[in-house]
């Protein structure tokens, strides 16, 4: 039982992180339509940004995150404005090998940069963890589980609650009626990457730290937020966070009961079960995001 | 001349051992033609039915382990206590049942994922050659997991009354994977010029049009898929008996994305294209390896995909032919067959 308790933990925190990952990939496809093959490679940028500023610049741990996120928001700006945006209305092919570029590019540049050598960060945490009962959770797990709470949160609070996160979602519905009531569907492309590129390096930012931090981190990221997306259906925001917690889960189990080996493998066992079983993903609202 | 030129390149293929000496370049033209074979048979799903499949390095890993276990024998307990053991069997039969074996998953991967299309296509395949990886590396006793299957027995040929020849110097093996390369060439060649390569085209080109006109659109998909993934399992054999070791690396994504660049930048669905493509991203290593570290040769692969696709989206050999055809005041009749226009 104890046991057992201990995988209801682990996948709560790992879940929403992955919960994270995926709603950022969510977003960019829903309202963008863009296979995303770069968003494993930001969650990587971003537990490197942490592993930089923390431990090499030697600044704040909480700080260090922060500044993160920032840039991982700015970088999918970046990217969307210099490799999407002359690609608009090109298919769904076509973009989806400028973002396989641009994963090669990024994975190998940190290979470059930092060497392929696992990095770690120490963080400000006390070393005793918090003990309920049976079990034991890191301060540092509590904290990355409040911290993506508050950042999933935030996110609905986005789409919809502000002005912003109602043109994305009028965007999503009919990008040209959005357009012709005066929504800057440019702007909103832009506004959409940058904030699923955020979110991916706050996922990054939070896990890193828990882990550790290597080059090869974002491809099995990418391939998990697939899995999530697929898994919550595509533009569903609800559905990315359940999915997020349902991968977790299944691969808790499938670590602890089954394999460890196979833990990775649990992610792809449910892609190809619910497109087999249920293409649209166990959100039935695919057509609304929020 | 041009009706020609496949069968001059086959020529003048034939003719690098006679001037190439030095090991590593044969060994490089080795390592690429068997690439180039594995390009061949992602262009028959991606540049002739426009399917994207990203997984394709499971169907030639799966051809490069079956083959070599088939040749080396293995020993194994399923569930329930079930023991499997095969003896050692001749190599050309391994290359064969890994032939065999590629294109039943080719069977199982087309018929379950044409159900879903465009981007979730693309997922369950990357998803199957992930599944695939981990199972190479859990299943250690079939696979020896990480530590690699390894002494491969080199191919060997026996031809009744001629006794047996092996292809153990890196000589004859350039002539075995030309060979293989040329017989895929035939078949993919023959295959998309006939009645089926005209369907799958018009399914690529417009798929309710192909419907409506009584396209059967899961039988040619899934014969495609069962085609392709043969010929990447027949290049996957090729390798494995070629290395003589293997190990579950072989389905990283990145031969999938080294394939893809190989195609896209010779021109999709364009026989020749992936040929153009496998020996120009064959050779970059030679060159580059002297002064260029693999994390940047990547860098710059996928900077060169980036590239291709803003600047020359139909690949290098349409470029080609678009320029020869302008530069004839009387255009030949263009081999309608090799030449797929995109929808705009």
């Amino acid at each position: 039982m104890a046991e057992f308790l201990q995988h209801v933990v682990n996948m709560l925190i790992l879940g929403s992180t992955y919960a994270l990952l995926g709603i950022g990939l969510t977003l960019i496809f829903g309202i963008m339509r863009i296979v995303n093959f770069a968003h494993g490679e930001l969650y990587a940028f971003g537990a490197y940004f942490v592993y930089l500023v923390a431990a090499v610049c030697g600044l704040n741990f909480f700080l260090a995150i922060l500044v993160a996120i920032a840039a991982g928001c700015v970088l999918g700006a970046v990217l969307e404005y210099v490799l999407l945006r002359p690609m608009r209305g090109a298919d769904i092919d076509t973009t989806m090998l400028i973002t396989i570029g641009a994963m090669i590019v990024m994975q190998n540049g940190e290979q470059y940069i930092w060497g392929g050598v696992a990095k770690s960060v120490s963080t400000p945490f006390p070393a005793t963890p918090l003990v309920i009962g049976p079990i034991a959770i890191s301060w540092l797990n509590v904290f990355a589980f409040v911290a993506s709470l508050t950042l999933i949160g935030a996110s609905y609070v986005l789409i919809n609650r502000t002005k912003l996160g109602k043109a994305m979602r009028a965007t999503f519905q009919d990008r040209d009626t959005a357009s012709l009531m005066g929504v800057n569907v440019q702007m909103i492309y832009m506004a959409t990457f940058a904030i699923g590129s955020a979110l991916a390096a706050a996922a990054g930012a939070l896990l890193g730290p828990i882990y550790v931090i290597t080059p090869q981190m974002g491809n099995i990221a990418s391939l998990k937020a697939f899995a999530i997306v697929i898994l919550g259906g595509l533009g569903s925001i609800p559905g990315a966070t359940i999915g997020g917690f349902i991968l977790a889960g299944a691969e808790e189990i499938g670590a602890g009961y089954i394999s460890s080996g196979y833990r990775d493998a649990m992610g792809f066992l449910i892609i190809i079960a619910v497109l087999l079983l249920k293409p649209t993903g166990l959100s039935a609202r695919v057509e609304r995001i929020g | 001349m041009r009706r020609h030129l496949p069968f001059l390149s086959l020529v003048a293929a034939a003719t690098v051992p006679f001037w190439v000496q030095d090991p590593y370049f044969l060994n490089t033209f080795i390592t690429t033609g068997i690439f180039i074979i594995a390009a061949m048979s992602l262009n028959l799903l991606l540049g002739y039915t426009g399917q994207l499949s990203l997984g394709h390095v499971a169907f030639f890993g799966i051809g490069a382990y079956t083959s070599a276990l088939v040749s080396l024998g293995f020993d194994v307990e399923l569930f329930g206590g079930i023991r499997v053991v095969h003896e050692p069997w001749p190599v050309w039969t391994g290359i064969v049942i890994g032939i065999l074996v590629a294109g039943f998953f080719g069977y199982v991967v087309g018929k379950l994922s044409f159900r879903v299309r465009g981007a979730y296509f693309v997922i369950v395949t990357i998803s199957f050659a992930e599944v695939t990886r981990l199972i190479a590396l859990n299943w250690v006793e079939l696979t020896q997991g990480p530590l690699a299957l390894n002494s491969i027995p080199p191919v060997t040929l026996g031809l009744p009354g001629l006794g047996y020849y092996d292809f153990y110097s890196k000589q004859s093996y350039y002539y075995l994977v030309l060979a293989v390369l040329a017989v895929c060439y035939v078949v993919i060649s023959r295959l998309v010029h006939s009645r089926v390569g005209r369907a799958m085209v018009a399914l690529k080109e417009n798929e309710s049009l192909a419907v409506s006109v009584g396209i059967d659109v899961t039988r040619y998909l899934v014969l495609a898929a069962v085609v392709s993934a043969g010929i990447a399992g027949a290049a996957g054999g090729l390798y494995a008996h070629y290395l003589k070791i293997i190990d579950p690396d072989v389905f990283l994504f990145v031969y999938t994305v080294t394939m893809v660049i190989m195609v896209i930048t010779g021109g999709k669905g364009t026989l020749a294209g992936p040929v153009v493509g496998g020996l120009i991203f064959g050779f970059i290593p030679v060159f580059s390896r002297s002064f260029l570290g693999p994390e940047l040769q990547w860098i710059i692969y996928g900077i060169f995909m980036i590239l291709i696709v803003f600047v020359l989206p139909q690949g290098i050999v349409p470029a080609i032919e678009k320029w020869f055809s302008s530069r004839n005041p009387k255009p030949a009749p263009l081999p309608a067959q090799t030449q797929v226009v995109e929808t705009p």
